[in-house]
C-alpha cells in the first residue's frame, strides 16, 4: 500500500485545523460582539455558505480567484512566485475553506452560550477586552469550541470536492485519503481502496470517540439572571 | 458629591424614567419585580445605556447624552454585586478575587491576601465557586468587588438567592462590610425588611418611575401614595372621602374613622397595616369595627384573621388582620380599633397603566 495519501492527508489536516481554529473562533468573536442585528446576519449567512453549498462550488470559486490566469492568481505567482492550484497548499486552502464554517458556527453558538453576566462582572470589575475574552469567554465556551474544532479536523480530513477542483489528484503531492480511495476504485482496485478506507474510518472513529469524551465532561455554565 | 441619576431609557412598552440623588450612608431602591430596578443599576455600571439623560458619580461625569459622554464599564468604578454573584465559575477564590486588580504580581498577591482575611476566607483560596456555601460566594463576590476598589458600591436583590436562614445572616454581615465602605452605596430589592434593615433612604419605583424618596423609617410610617403605602407591607387599603378635619370616611369598609395629622387635599384612601388592628370588644373603643370573621390562616409565628364589617350597609372588601401568637386572644373578638395615628392618608401616584 502507498502510505504517502496517509501522510498527505494528516499533514494537510492538522494544518488546516489550525488556520482554521483561530480564523473561526476569532471571526466568531468578532460576530458575537456585532451590534447591528441584520448585518449579523447578512456576515453570518456568507461565511456559512461554504457548508451548504456542494464542495465543487467552493472549488470553482477557488479556482476563479487563485488560477493563474485570474488576476489574484496572477499577482502571487508574479510577486511571490506563488502558484496556487494543484499545489499541496491548494489541498490546505480548500480543506480550510470547507471545514471553517463548522468551527465558526460552533465557537459562535459556545460564545453564546456564555452567560453574560459574566462578562458584565468582568467589565465592572475593569478587566480589559482582551483579557475578559482569554480568561473568562473562552474557558467557558471551551468544551462547545473544542469539539467544533474536532468536527472541523475530521471535515478536513474527509475533503474531496473542493481539493480534487483546486489540487487535483497527484500522486505523492496532493492525493489525499478520498482522493486516494477514489483513484484507487476508478483503477478497479477495491483491496487498497478497502485499505485506505479502514484508515479513513479508524481515524473518524478515534475522533469521536474524544469528542463524546470532551462533551461528557461537565461544563462550568449556570446560574440565572433578572433585570 | 454622591451619585446623581437622572435617566431615561425607552423599551417596546416600557419606558424607565428614573430620577434620583444618594445622600449619605445606603440608599435602597425598592419597587415590585418588572419595575425596572435592576435596569437603573445596569445604566449606573455602564452595562445598558440610557437614551438620555445623565449620571455622575462624585463630580465625575459617567454618562451624559447632552455632553456625549459614555464612559465603559471599566472606566467607571461602580462595583455591582449580582443577585446570583457571577463568580467566574472557571477560577478559583483567589484567581476571582484578583481578576479586577491592577499592578504586579506581587502586589495582587499581598491584596489578595489581605481580601482572603478580611472576608474570612482563608483556607479557601484554591477552591471554586461551586464548591462554596451561599453565604461565602457572597463574601468571595464583595472581596472581588472591594478589590477593585469602586467609587460606588450597587446591590442588585443581595439575598434573594438565599435561604431565610441564610438571608438574615447574610443581612448582618452586609451590614458589617457597609459600615467599613467610605463610598455610597446604593440596593436594589423587593423585599420590605431589607430595605428597613439595611437603608437609611428609599426611592420607591414604581413602572419605571420615582414614585418618592425620602428617609425610610419616614416613609415607612407616612408612605404619602398608595402605591407606596403597598410597597412598604401595607395591606389594607380603602377608598376614603374627608368628613371634616378629624374624620374621614372609608367607603370600602363602611365607617366613619377619627385621624389624626392634616387630611392631604388630594386624599384618595387610607391604609391600616394588618398588625395595626387592635382585639376590641366594645363600641366604646376608638374607630371600633364590628367584625364577622371570614378566615383564619395560622402562620409558624402568627394568626392571620380576615373579616369584614358586620354591619356594613354596603358592600365591602375584607380586612387583614395579623397578630403573634403570644398575644393572640383566647377567644376571637367581637371587633377591632384602630388608633388615629395607625391610619395612613394616602394620595394616588400616577395613575397605573395597566
Amino acid at each position: 500500500m502507498d502510505l504517502s495519501p496517509i501522510f498527505i492527508s494528516l499533514k494537510t489536516a492538522s494544518l488546516a485545523i489550525v488556520i482554521t481554529f483561530f480564523l473561526g473562533v476569532g471571526t466568531a468573536w468578532g460576530v458575537v460582539c456585532l451590534r447591528r442585528p441584520k448585518v449579523k446576519i447578512v456576515i453570518d449567512g456568507i461565511l456559512t455558505l461554504p457548508m451548504v453549498l456542494p464542495p465543487t462550488v467552493a472549488g470553482f470559486f477557488l479556482l476563479y480567484v487563485f488560477g493563474v490566469q485570474r488576476p489574484v492568481g496572477s499577482f502571487l505567482v508574479r510577486f511571490f512566485g506563488l502558484k496556487v492550484p494543484f499545489s499541496w497548499g491548494a489541498t490546505v486552502l480548500a480543506a480550510v475553506v470547507i471545514s471553517f464554517p463548522l468551527m465558526y458556527r460552533a465557537a459562535r453558538g459556545a460564545f453564546e452560550q456564555v452567560n453574560p453576566q459574566y462578562i458584565q462582572a468582568a467589565r465592572t470589575l475593569g478587566m480589559p477586552s482582551y483579557k475578559i475574552f482569554w480568561r473568562v469567554v473562552l474557558p467557558l465556551a471551551l468544551p462547545g469550541v473544542a469539539s467544533g474544532g474536532i468536527l472541523a479536523f475530521a471535515r478536513a480530513l474527509g475533503e474531496f470536492g473542493a481539493t480534487a477542483m483546486i489540487a487535483g489528484n497527484i500522486a505523492g503531492k496532493t492525493r489525499t485519503l478520498p482522493l486516494a480511495i477514489y483513484s484507487a476504485v476508478a483503477a478497479g482496485d477495491m483491496g487498497s481502496a478497502m485499505e485506505y478506507v479502514l484508515v479513513l474510518v479508524g481515524i473518524a472513529f478515534i475522533m469521536l470517540a474524544g469528542l463524546n469524551w470532551l462533551t461528557a465532561k461537565k461544563g462550568y455554565n449556570g446560574a440565572g439572571g433578572g433585570r | 458629591m454622591g451619585l446623581q441619576v437622572d435617566i431615561t431609557k425607552r423599551f417596546k412598552g416600557f419606558t424607565l424614567q428614573v430620577k434620583f440623588n444618594s445622600a449619605e450612608g445606603t440608599l435602597g431602591v425598592l419597587g415590585a419585580s418588572g419595575c425596572g430596578k435592576s435596569l437603573t443599576l445596569q445604566c449606573i455600571a455602564g452595562i445598558i445605556t440610557p437614551n438620555e439623560g445623565s449620571i455622575v458619580l462624585n463630580g465625575r461625569v459617567l454618562y451624559s447624552s447632552a455632553k456625549k459622554i459614555n464612559l465603559k464599564p471599566q472606566q467607571r468604578r461602580v462595583g455591582y454585586l449580582f443577585q446570583s454573584y457571577a463568580l467566574f465559575p472557571n477560577m478559583t477564590v483567589e484567581q476571582n478575587i484578583a481578576s479586577g486588580m491592577q499592578g504586579t504580581k506581587q502586589q495582587k498577591a499581598k491584596r489578595t491576601e489581605q481580601m482572603l482575611q478580611r472576608y474570612q476566607l482563608e483556607g479557601l483560596q484554591k477552591r471554586l465557586p461551586r464548591q462554596l456555601s451561599g453565604g461565602q460566594q457572597q463574601r468571595v463576590a464583595l472581596a472581588r468587588i472591594f478589590a477593585s476598589e469602586p467609587e460606588v458600591l450597587l446591590l442588585d436583590e443581595p439575598f434573594s438567592a438565599l435561604d431565610a436562614y441564610l438571608r438574615e445572616t447574610l443581612q448582618l454581615q452586609m451590614l458589617e462590610t457597609l459600615k467599613e465602605y467610605t463610598g455610597d452605596v446604593i440596593m436594589v430589592t423587593h423585599s420590605r425588611d431589607e430595605v428597613y434593615n439595611l437603608c437609611h433612604n428609599i426611592v420607591i419605583l414604581q413602572q419605571g418611575r420615582a414614585l418618592i424618596a425620602g428617609n425610610t423609617k419616614q416613609l415607612f410610617k407616612q408612605p404619602i401614595y398608595t402605591q407606596a403605602a403597598r410597597l412598604t407591607g401595607c395591606k389594607n387599603f380603602s377608598r376614603a372621602k374627608k368628613i371634616d378635619e378629624n374624620t374621614v370616611y372609608a367607603l370600602d369598609w363602611d365607617i366613619n374613622l377619627t385621624i389624626k395629622g392634616p387630611i392631604p387635599y388630594k386624599l384618595s384612601s387610607v391604609g391600616v397595616r394588618a398588625h395595626s388592628f387592635m382585639p376590641a370588644q366594645t363600641q366604646a373603643a376608638q374607630n371600633y369595627l364590628p367584625a364577622q370573621i371570614l378566615e383564619q390562616v395560622e402562620s409558624p409565628f402568627e394568626w392571620n384573621v380576615l373579616f369584614k364589617n358586620k354591619e356594613a350597609k354596603s358592600k365591602t372588601q375584607p380586612i387583614w388582620w395579623k397578630c403573634s401568637k403570644q398575644a393572640f386572644p383566647a377567644g376571637l373578638p367581637n371587633g377591632f380599633s384602630v388608633a388615629p395615628q395607625d391610619i395612613l392618608l394616602l394620595e394616588d401616584g400616577f395613575a397605573e397603566e395597566t
